[in-house]
């Protein structure tokens, strides 16, 4: 059973990011990149289900400029067998994301499709369930955990949901996307890094797959939000109930 | 551009309407066109029975069927994306029911969808928060049919109007795609009112330090009629369970009163909180992070500073 693992480079999550001051989107220069946490957290699944035998292989794509190759090179570490790079420089909704994984899918033939519930930059939520529609297959999403039933071809899963969780069992192939809580990442070896190095890394274009994309949305501006207040600091418990009640809060 | 009217597809449990639905509706009467809500579900009657009261709908549409009784998004996202096409807008509440499906009818459609608009700008550009609210971008939509799900907590809700009730029209077209089946849901009962739409809500972190402490917190949400929420770290630890949390990638919460505690305000747990009305931090450390968005802070131990605040409000609320 193949498993493909899409990767999204984004700003390390603790870096506090900075609106640029032309409102024309997020400074992104000599700030620390790093792979989107929660696909960190679907590669470590596909790793897993390869040291237990149930995946024969996995493979990491992600969409970008060639920046990205670097990153593809850490999940290489962090396990994958080998990576594919579709080369793209403009920014892309995530409708034409799931167009090119469909693509590629469509080439590698994957049983199982592992991605992230979220990039933690657009916090979209939408690639894998888009996806997933474009492909006609069973969608898990946000899932916190996964056993897989090769034999009977479906997995079955357990679901982060508004009102606790969801158990459903999925169809092969499926797509499923997953949370925090399914694995903890492990830390990455320097063999393994050494290694990562002579994995196989192929490039694509977007014209080699075929696909023409089309533009969905225009970015007009990005501001930064209100967030800081005046903390006015309270002495006693007395003085807070005061403030509170004189706000007609309580 | 002449709008061919606004699809809300409702959120519910074939026996309640779920709030955020109203929500929605509010934000689609901001938009050009009119207001139709669809129910997907299985036996479902009262959910159309409320739906039907809610202001500013013109028309209810219900299909119902054994494939859509649990609410799985392949079955439910070909039917709303069969009769979405005929609208100019699609929209659903950004919850983890509306973000499962929403997606599938985009693709469907061949169309972008635009996630957890918190502003109407015009009819085609709205506002989202981007990296965990830390920043908001204003989007232009250059898709005929705008398909987008809508952040309950930044819309007020539609109030129910008991004098009057939209039309309702039975649409029959069962979908059964087979691909996944439900299995079993566990629900954490939670005492008191819904965390993503109380007026109040407590919320706890890793100070804590475990899940009986949480007790504590109960309390004070009883008296303030509040709900309970946490971070992230308190979810992992096991303190409460997986639905309390609040944050980028929790729910997103903003009631008249948010109380903080033993929280250090990770931006990641801001994002899901930073819009509530009033903020009060509690926690030990001065330099905490949760302090610089907060409207009043104390600085303290919290097993110190709970039992008297629990006292205090005995004395001071008047229970009636
Ligand atoms: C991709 C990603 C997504 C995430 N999503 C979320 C999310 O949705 N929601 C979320 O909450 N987090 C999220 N996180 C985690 C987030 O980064 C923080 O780790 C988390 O919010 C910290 O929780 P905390 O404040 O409870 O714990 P800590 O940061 O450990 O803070 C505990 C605080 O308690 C105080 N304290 C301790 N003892 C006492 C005492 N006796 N009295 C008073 N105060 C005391 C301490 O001073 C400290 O400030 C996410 C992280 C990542 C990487």
């Amino acid at each position: 059973m193949k498993c493909l693992v899409p990767i999204k480079r984004v700003i390390d999550f603790n870096v506090k990011v900075h609106v640029k001051a032309d409102g024309s989107g997020i400074d992104t220069e000599n700030v620390k990149m790093s792979v989107n946490p929660f696909d960190e957290i679907a590669l470590e699944e596909a790793v897993r289900l390869k040291e237990k035998g149930i995946a024969s292989e996995v493979v990491a794509v992600s969409v970008g400029s060639n920046m990205v190759s670097e990153t593809l090179r850490v999940a290489l570490a962090r396990g994958a067998d080998r990576a594919i790079l579709v080369e793209h420089v403009r920014e892309l909704e995530s409708i034409n994301i799931a167009k090119i994984l469909k693509a590629i899918v469509q080439k590698e033939m994957p049983v199982l499709v592992i991605m992230g519930k979220q990039a933690i930059d657009d916090d979209c939520n939408q690639t894998g369930q888009m996806l997933a529609a474009l492909l006609g297959w069973a969608q898990g999403t946000y899932i916190s955990k996964l056993t897989v039933h090769s034999k009977d071809k479906k997995v079955e899963i357990e679901r982060e949901v508004d009102n606790g969780l969801e158990v459903l069992t999925l169809a092969l192939p499926a797509v499923i996307t997953v949370d925090l809580r399914l694995n903890e990442p492990r830390y990455i070896s320097l063999p393994n890094i050494v290694r990562a190095k002579n994995k196989p890394l192929n490039i694509v274009t977007v014209q080699q797959l075929g696909l023409e994309l089309k533009e969905h949305t225009k970015l007009l501006k990005v501001e930064p939000p209100v967030m800081r207040r005046d903390c006015i600091k309270i002495k006693s418990v007395k003085e807070l109930v005061d403030k509170l009640i004189d706000d007609k809060i309580i | 551009m002449i709008s061919k009217g606004i699809l809300v597809l409702a959120e519910h449990d074939n026996h309640q309407l779920k709030r955020a639905t109203a929500n929605v509706v509010s934000a689609a009467s901001q938009l050009p066109g009119e207001v139709v809500v669809l129910v997907v579900g299985m036996e479902c009657e009262a959910v159309v029975e409320a739906v039907s009261h809610l202001s500013q709908v013109k028309r209810v549409l219900v299909c119902e069927a054994p494939s859509y009784a649990e609410g799985l998004a392949e079955n439910i996202a070909v039917l709303v994306a069969e009769f979405g096409k005929a609208f100019s807008y699609v929209l659903a509440p950004a919850t983890t029911y509306g973000k499962n499906i929403l997606p599938r009818v985009a693709a469907l459609l061949d169309v972008a969808q635009i996630s957890e608009i918190t502003r109407i700008i015009a009819e085609d550009t709205f506002v989202r928060p981007i990296y965990a609210g830390n920043a908001l971008a204003t989007i232009q939509s250059l898709d005929p049919i705008k398909v987008m799900t809508v952040r309950p907590a930044a819309f007020k809700a539609a109030p129910m109007v008991s004098s009057s009730a939209a039309p309702i029209q039975k649409l029959f077209f069962a979908a059964d795609l087979k691909l996944s089946h439900f299995v079993t849901r566990k629900s954490s009962i939670a005492k008191g009112p819904e965390l993503s739409s109380a007026h109040v809500v407590v919320a706890g972190g890793r100070g804590l330090q475990k899940g009986e402490n949480f007790g504590l917190l109960e309390d004070i949400a009883q008296k303030l009629g509040g709900a309970l929420g946490a971070t992230r770290a308190a979810v992992d630890a096991g303190f409460v369970p997986n639905d309390y949390q609040i944050g980028q990638t929790g729910k997103i919460v903003a009631p008249d009163l948010y109380i903080a505690i033993g929280i250090s305000g990770a931006i990641q747990h801001l994002a899901g909180m930073k819009d509530s009305k009033v903020i009060v931090a509690i926690n030990k450390d001065p330099d905490a992070p949760i302090f610089q968005v907060a409207n009043y802070g104390m600085v303290g131990d919290l097993f110190q500073i709970l039992p008297e605040l629990s006292q205090e409000l005995a004395i001071r609320i008047d229970k009636t």
